[in-house]
Parts: C-alpha cells; structure tokens; sequence
C-alpha cells in the first residue's frame, strides 16, 4: 500500500516543489525524477522498511506519539519526493511499552520477522541500551533520538548511532556559559537520582566551574517521589539560581511547589524542558515558572523571524503556533526533542543514497557512510539548524536554544553555538569491527 | 504422588518436553527461536517462584530482587572487573543464596499477607540501592554487556553466548536442569514436606517437623533458581538495569505461575509462553493490545481458575506433577 | 534555613503523606479486610478517578471549586459502577479465590489502564484546587490546600469509623469480615456484602483521588504507588484495623519526612521503607491486628 502510494504521489507531484528542496535532498531529487522512478522499478522499487521502535505504553507515551507523528510527516515528504535512492519508506512499529526487556524483542522481531533493513526512533536511554545488545549482535543498524549520552560513551556498539539530536553532555556544556554570565553564579542543581540526573550533574556542574560558576548544592530526587517540598530546605539561601532537570509526571508538582515555598521571591529558575514536554505552560499551578528560563531542542512556540525551513517543518508535522497540534490546543507537542526524528530520516536518507544501499547486505556499508557524514546544512532536513555530525562517537552535535517563559509562552532568547557544546571525545567506535 | 504408572508417565512428559524444546531449536523460525530462548530463561524465574508460591504456600510480591541479584551478581563483574562468563555466573547464583538466606531469615517470621509485604519492601529496598549505586549500575538506564566478553572457553571449545544456537542450547541446558530438580524436588520427601506446610502447617509443626528450617530451605532454593535465571538473563542478552529490580518483575512471575498452573511443574513454562504471545500477537492488530491482553487474561481465569495445567490436572489428567 | 524550621517543614509533609496514605488506604482496607482478595486493580480505581476528575472539572467553566465539587461527586460514582461491574461480571465468578482473582485484577489493570491511555491520553494533567491559598510561615510559604487534605483525611476516617461501628451496615460488614460462613449462617446475603464492600472501596480510592489530584496531577500511570503503599498501610496496621491503617499512615508519612531531613534523599526512602519492613518483620500482625491471622 505504501508502495503504491508513493509512486502514485510522484507522478502527481510537481517538480516545482521539488526545486525547492536543497542540499542532499535536492540532489535526490534529481537522481530520482519521476521517469527514472519507473524505470527503475523494475529493478527494485520494494520498499526501504524502517523498524520504528515507539514508545506507545508505558512511561514515554506522551513522547511516543509525537515521534510517531514527526516520523510520519517526515516520511510522507520524502517518499513525495522519490523516496530514497528511488524507494519509498515504509515504516513498521513495533510498541517498546518504554520497557528495556521489549526493547530488545522488538529489535530481534524487527530483524528476523519484519526483516527490516535498520532500526529507528527509540527515545528513552534504558529501552536504547537495553536494545543495543540485540542491534549489535544481529548487525542492524539503530539509530535513536534519545540525547542520552549513551551513544557517545562509547558504551553502546558500532551499530548504534545518533545523527539527529545533541547529547545532554553536549545540552550542558552549551548551557553553562550562559547560565553563569546571565542568570548567576552560584547554582543549585535538582535532578532525578538516576543515570539521566546524574550525567547532568556530572557533565554540567564541571562546565559550570570552568564558566567562573559554582554549584553549591546537589540534590537527586529518588524516582519514587510524588512530593518534594521537603526536599526544597536543602537548597542554600545564597543561591543565585536552582538548575532543575526533572522527568514524569511528577514534574508538575515539582514546579508548583517550588512556587509556594518561595512564593514571588527565590532563586532564578533554570531547567530543562523535558520536565515539560507535552505539557502546557499554562497549566494551572505553572504560573511560577514566569519569567524563568528553559532549555529547548528546538523552540516549542512559533518565533518571530523562524526559517522558512521550520515554518514547513511545524506546518508538516501539525503544530500551531504554540507547539500544540492544529487538530487540539490541548495536545502539546514534545517538539524540543521529536525534530530529532524529522532530522534522523533525513540523515538516514543522506546515508544510505551515500552508501548506494540495495539491502540489508549493505548494513555494514551504510554504517561506514553514516560515519563518514561531518556537517549537515540548516535547511528543510535539519529544519533546527546546522549540525556537526562525529563519526567517532556516532552523536552530532547542534545548535541549543534557551528560552524565557513570557506572558507564559517560551521565547528564545539566546541560541548557543555550536562549539559551545563540542566535547574531546572518549570513543572510537570505527575501530570496532563490523 | 503414587510411585508406578503416573510417575512413569511424569517423567516421559518432561523428557518428551525437553526433546521437544530441543527439536524447536532446528524447526522454528529465527524470531520464534530467540523468543524461546528468553521464555525458557524467564520460565526457569518462574519455576523458582512457584517453589515457594506454588507448593511452600508462600506468596512473595519480591522476587524481583532475587532475579536482579543474579542480573547484577553476574554483570558487575564482568562490566566492572572483567571477569569471565563462569566465574559471573558463579557469582549471580551466590549473590542470590546470600540474599534469600537474609531476607528468608527476616521474612519467615510472618506469613501469609505480612509475608507477602515484607518482600515486597525488602525488594523496593533493592531496587532503590540499584538506583543509589547508579555510579555504579547506570541506574534504570543500565549497562550494556560488551560482546566480546560473553564468550567462554570449555576445555578449548569457544562457546559465544551471543550466537542464537548456543543461546538457545544454553539456555534450554539451564532450563532442563531446573525442570528435572523441580520434578525431584515435587517427588522427594523434602517436597512432600513443602506441600503438607502449605496445606496445613500448623500440625507438621506438632508432628515435629521443623517448619521454619524447611521453609527457609524452600526461600533459598527459589533464590537460586530465579537468581541463576537473572544471571543467565544477563550473560546471555548482555544487558543489566535496574528495571528488573521493580515491582513488575516481582508481580510477572506470579502471574506467569498463575496462568500456567501453581505446583505444576510445567506451569511456569506454559504461562510464560502465553503471556509472552498474546503480547505480542496482540500488539499486531491494534495499538491499543494491552486492553485485549487484559480481556484474555480475565477469560482464561474465568474459564481455568486453577491456571492452565491446573485445570487440566484438575479435570483430566490427575497424574500430572 | 534552621534546623527548627526545617523539621516543621518535613513534618508537615509527612503529615501530609500520612493523609494521602490514609485516604488512599481507606477503600484497600475494606476491601482487602472484608473479603481477603488482592485487589491488584484497585490502583486504577484511583487512577480512574484520578482522571475523571479532570474531564468532569474541565467540563465546568467558572471557579476551579465547581468544577472540582462536581468531580467528588460524580467521579466516585462512576467509579463505583465500574467496580461493580466488575465484581458482578468477573470476581463473584471466580468465587472470590484469592488466587484466581489476582490474575483476573491483573487483567482489570490492563484494560483500565489501556482504556484510560486512549481516551485520556499519556499526559499528565493537572486539576486546579478549588481554593489556592499560600500560607505564609516566618521561613517559607505552605498550601494551604495541603492542609485541607489533612482535614478531608480526618473527617473522611471519622465518616468510615462511624459507618462501620454505628451503623448496621457497618454491623455487616463487620461479621462477613470476621467469619463468613456464620455471617451466612446468620441470614446476611454474604454475597451481596462483597459486591457492596467491593464498590465502596472503589468508590473511596475515587474520592481519595480527587482530594490528592490537585496535589498530583493525573496520569494514566499514576495507580502503582498508592496501590503499594496501600497494602503496606493496611498490612503494617493490622488487617482490618482502621486505627491502625491510620497509626501505620502517620508512621510511614513521618519516617518518610523526618528520615529526609539526614539523609540523601534515595538512601532515606531506603532506610525509611526497611525500617517499616522490620516493623512488620517482628510485629508480623500489624500495629493492631489480632495475634493469629
């Protein structure tokens, strides 16, 4: 069905809209105009399949469905503009239930039931690493959108990548001088007591000191918490200003309480929008995060002056000018992280056209193709922006936005380079065998 | 449990079971066969659960730390120290006797409901350090295995438990073990002991048996088993998180004993299976599978309240172990 | 901040988590003490009620306490009829087998929750406390809807003592729980007791939801916790003893808050749930339970 679609939608389509297209995806284009698509059917127009590992239960589905929605406009564009190397995508999901056990199964049915050409789209770290195992030993290319540090370890495998989203390592490092220079020296950090909270206190809390910063305080919250009132007394009088990082749905009360501790006085307020993906910043009981600050991927809310790469992007995936979907207000997009998808396909396109990919016995050389990639340009397929890829480490590295909350919208007002992010890295993973 | 005919016949159902399971590894296609060569693994912490549930009487909602003691005994120190693949396993196995002699020392003190609560704090206490020690462990997010040390030389012979074949041989070698000791365990005094605690424990106390030591000796046992399923769980699929120290692996095995039949010896095995493929033949249809997964585990209970092999014993075939 | 001020602080929090464990508790307790079934589901009563406190009060425009009114009053009704259903159509089935209805509630949880993720969504929502009142103290601000719960936790334990001790009903549920077979002996319809029992539990996790959803937020996965804590109030109190569901609340919800103030935070719910678990480990009948099962 996808097939037909597919090649039904490129005849439809204008080569208009095809010029538009720049870059790598241009240069597709060419190669697969619409009378080359037919010849070259009969040579081998079966679909690429791509396995899409969704959070669709369990803890990550608000994420879930967004990643799902951003993967299938994504793929609906490309497979309007030829597809890759001339082959549409199909893309099969399996639901992971955001579960690490299931994670692997879903990657060994992928492989050995779907018969699927690589792997894709995983975004929590313990499903990416309870599924690396599996993506190693069968040899299937994975690529997440999970900013964990994970990828660019080292720790995970050679068939393990991240082209499509900064790492937190790389999140901080980015994040700290402004911090420091803006909002205060003398920081508070309040995380989850888990792997994630813990890479943030160990990657920022160094950049934060080579800034001329100082974190006077560490407080992890056990995952288990619903309430954390008590918790807030630790956090010393002279701080300039709290870092908080939290996940789940807890998160909420986090914020809310922090608010009626402190009430209009207290610490400035740095944190990280995970807390509040597909949350609406006018939630009630939010109304204290006014004029405090966020980290974003990319920005959630419509910014004045955005490309015009973004406005498509925003317009293809469904999102109004408050990063909620167009079909309901209520329904707030993850959109600082799931671009990753959007960004990850397009890369993967690059990739394999790079590598001439005809099937899974091209996995190794698709790997070596992705490796080899080192800059990818701001345009329609990297609608966030410019991106340094490193072929060693598997991880890119991209521009960071740091927003305010203003009458209760997100504002950017700073955007890192992307140097401010670059770390030495600790792997190789090319020396590993494939 | 009559000696002659019925027990003849037990004993060529588990070997028939075993060949068959053997035979599957040449039959069936690639994806069914790593599926199997994670249900036996899991079906082995099931078989140990149901040594305590199923014949001792005693339902614990912490079973979880038993299994992430073998999980974590085992790949600590392969990641950390680079140990080899026995000497983990070694390890795993002891790090679960050690823990369910403790926590069966403590625990053991109550029953019934108080019991099943306090392993289910003792657990929660596990999985927390799991978490504390994130330094260590990764926390939820874990550590991944490197797959060249999951590799073991027996007297020259390289073994790669990452190849499908030796996975799946390994971990049927493990799961037969644990099978034919249960069926020995089921026939032998010491099991007839468990049983006559669970039915009626007060008059094996007045008949002078020492109930707490046999009792402990059923904790331990269980420990192992499940632990040593942890340890394989880990070696085998090369991934260790603090996700199978939480409460749902304490509550799946109860339900993987329950659906299968407990105090059956093949129980585990067929309630492991059946929840693993409505699982996943449901999520085929519909995203929405877990409302299916839960109609079929209400019909199943309605129409087999004793659990699958449960009823079967029950209605039909009452040699069944 | 001062010592002092701080241990006014986590006590006051872990009175807090005392009023949330007791009320979530409240219905566990029935349940759990009338007819001895693990209720694995009853969790997502809460959840359940959790969530449809946001649909009912977002339906209300006006003041946040109409809306909010109306949610305690329809959310554990429809709560109720759920758990009736289900005891109907699946439990009193089953003959009320311990062992069978666990599976079967394991399934309940799974369509409830399934159920609660299409239709609600995986989001977390917040429901708006009917008042929004800052309580200013001399070293930090306190809600005072937090305090409120205190209150609602009180007068809802009292209601329950009340039920159960002065009333026939209460007479009722009383005997069936103390032995069923003489209850049945007796004329009581043991049956419908549990069908009742069964919904009323249901319906006061619902109500317990509401009173904490403006603390929590509601979430399609938010049933797991106070389902644990649940069993461990009950149990730690002593099977069937409301004074002791309460003592073991207040015990649990203070260690949980003092142990905080030294230690780090997941080594202080590490020490705080063993030293519950050792209560329980030499007191193997509860605070107040009766010496045998």
């Amino acid at each position: 069905m996808t097939d037909r679609r597919n090649v039904s939608s490129i005849i439809r389509n204008p080569i208009s809209r095809r010029s538009a297209l720049k870059g790598l995806a241009a240069t597709a284009a060419i190669g697969t105009a619409p009378g080359f698509v037919r010849y070259s059917q009969a040579q081998s127009s079966a679909p690429i399949k791509i396995g899409f590992q969704a959070h669709r239960t369990g803890i990550g589905a608000s994420y879930g469905r967004w990643y799902e929605r951003t993967t299938a406009a994504a793929v609906k564009l490309i497979n309007e503009a030829g597809g890759i190397n001339g082959r549409p995508i199909e893309i099969i999901t399996e639901d992971d239930g955001t579960d690490a056990a299931r994670g692997a199964e879903v990657i060994e049915k992928f492989a050995n039931q779907h018969k699927t050409d690589i792997v894709y789209g995983t975004l929590f770290s313990h499903v990416v690493v309870g599924s690396a195992p599996a993506a190693g030993e069968l040899k299937m290319p994975y690529y997440v959108v999970s900013e964990g540090y994970h990828v660019a370890s080292g720790k995970m495998n050679r068939w393990v990548l991240q082209p499509g989203i900064t790492d937190v390592k790389a999140q901080t490092r980015s994040v700290a001088p402004w911090i420091t220079s803006n909002v205060g020296k003398k920081i508070t950090m309040i995380y989850p007591d888990y792997a994630f909270g813990h890479d943030h206190r160990d990657f920022f809390a160094p950049a934060a000191v080579e800034q001329g910063g100082e974190v006077i305080a560490q407080i992890p919250i056990p995952p288990t918490e619903t309430s954390f009132t008590r918790y807030f007394p630790q956090i010393p009088a002279d701080t300039d200003v709290i870092y908080h990082v939290m996940v789940g749905p807890a998160v909420l009360t986090f914020v809310k309480e922090l608010g009626e501790f402190y009430g209009g006085s207290g610490p400035a307020l740095f944190g990280f929008i995970d807390s509040l993906e597909a949350v609406d910043i006018n939630s009630p009981g939010l109304e204290f995060l006014e004029g405090s600050h966020f980290w974003e991927g990319m920005p959630r809310y419509l910014q004045e002056g955005a490309s015009e790469a973004e406005i498509a992007y925003r317009d293809a995936v469904g999102l109004d000018e408050n990063g909620a979907s167009v079909n309901d207000p209520k329904d707030v997009s993850t959109n600082a992280h799931s671009f990753g998808c959007w960004e990850t396909l397009y890369v993967i396109k690059a990739a394999m056209e790079a590598a001439d990919y005809k099937g899974p016995e091209d996995r190794a050389k698709l790997i070596e193709a992705t490796e080899a990639m080192t800059e990818f340009a701001e345009g329609k397929e990297h609608p966030q922006g410019d991106k340094v890829f490193n072929g060693k480490i598997h991880q890119c590295f991209g521009h960071q936005n740091i927003s305010v909350v203003e009458n209760q919208k997100l504002k950017v007002v700073h955007r890192t380079s992307i140097e401010d992010g670059m770390y030495e890295p600790e792997a190789d993973y090319t020396t590993q065998t494939l | 449990m009559m000696p002659g005919a019925g027990s003849r016949r037990a004993v060529a159902l588990h070997l028939a079971v075993i060949a068959v399971l053997f035979a599957l590894n040449f039959i069936l296609p690639e994806y069914h066969r790593g599926i199997f060569s994670r249900v036996m693994v899991l079906a082995v912490f099931a078989m140990g659960y149901n040594i305590l549930f199923g014949y001792t009487g005693l339902l614990s909602l912490g079973h979880a730390m038993f299994f992430a003691a073998g999980l974590y005994g085992a790949g600590l120190p392969l990641y950390h120290l680079g140990w080899g693949v026995p000497e983990s396993f070694v390890v795993g196995l002891a790090c679960g006797v050690v823990l369910s002699a403790a926590v069966g020392v403590l625990a053991l003190r109550t029953t019934g409901v108080a019991f099943m609560i306090v392993t289910m704090m003792f657990s929660q206490v596990f999985y927390l350090a799991t978490l504390y020690f994130t330094t260590y462990t990764r926390g939820e997010e874990g550590l991944v295995l490197p797959q060249a040390a999951r590799r073991v030389e027996l007297g020259g012979v390289a073994l790669d438990l990452t190849n499908p074949a030796s996975r799946y041989m390994i971990a049927l070698a493990m799961f037969s073990i644990v099978l034919l000791a249960t069926l020995a365990l089921v026939r032998a005094p010491f099991g007839r002991t468990l049983v006559a605690i669970r039915e009626n424990e007060e008059r094996m106390r007045m008949l002078g048996y020492d109930v707490f030591r046999a009792k402990l000796s059923a904790v331990i046992l269980s420990g192992l088993f499940c632990a040593a399923s942890g340890a394989a769980y880990a070696l085998l699929f090369g991934y260790v998180g603090s996700g199978f120290a939480s409460i749902q692996y304490s509550i799946l095995p109860l339900l993987w004993v329950l659906l299968g039949g407990a105090a059956t010896t093949l129980g585990p095995l067929i309630g492991t299976l059946f929840m693993f493929y409505v699982i996943d033949i449901t999520s085929a249809y519909t995203s929405a599978y877990l409302l299916l997964v839960g109609v079929a585990l209400i019909l199943l209970i309605l129409f087999f309240p004793r659990g699958l092999l449960g009823s079967i014993r029950e209605r039909w075939l009452p040699w069944l172990p | 901040m001062g010592f002092g001020p701080y241990f006014l602080l986590a006590s006051l929090e872990g009175l807090v988590t005392a009023a949330v464990l007791t009320l979530t508790a409240l219905g566990l307790s029935l349940v759990f003490g009338v007819m001895r079934v693990v209720n694995v589901a009853h969790g997502e009563f809460f959840m359940l009620g959790a969530v449809l406190a946001w649909a009912i009060s977002t339906a209300f425009a006006g003041h946040p306490s109409i809306g909010f009114a109306a949610a305690l009053l329809v959310s554990p009704l429809v709560v109720g009829g759920v758990a009736l259903l289900a005891e109907r159509l699946v439990l009193r089935r089953l003959n009320y087998d311990p062992e069978a209805t666990i599976v079967a509630t394991i399934g309940l949880l799974y369509i409830v929750q399934q159920l609660a993720l299409t239709f609600y969504g995986p989001d977390a929502r917040p429901v708006q406390a009917p008042f929004n009142i800052r309580v200013t103290l001399p070293w930090f601000g306190y809600s005072g809807y937090k305090l409120a719960v205190i209150a609602a936790a009180i007068v809802l334990v009292i209601a329950t003592w009340l039920v159960l001790t002065r009333t026939k009903v209460g007479l009722v549920m009383r005997a069936t729980q103390y032995d069923r077979e003489t209850a049945q002996a007796f004329g009581i319809p043991v049956d419908r007791v549990y069908a009742g029992v069964f919904a009323l539990g249901a319906m006061l996790a619902a109500i317990a939801a509401v009173l904490v959803v403006p603390i929590q937020q509601a979430h399609y996965l938010m049933g797991r916790d106070p389902l644990l804590l649940s069993f461990i109030v009950v149990i730690i109190g002593g099977l069937g003893s409301l004074r002791g569901t309460v003592v073991a609340a207040v015990l649990i919800g203070l260690s949980d808050g003092i142990i905080s103030v030294f230690f780090s935070p997941t080594l202080a719910k590490m020490l705080a749930t063993l030293l519950v678990a050792l209560v329980l480990v030499f007191r193997p009948q509860g605070l107040f339970g009766a010496a045998t099962r």
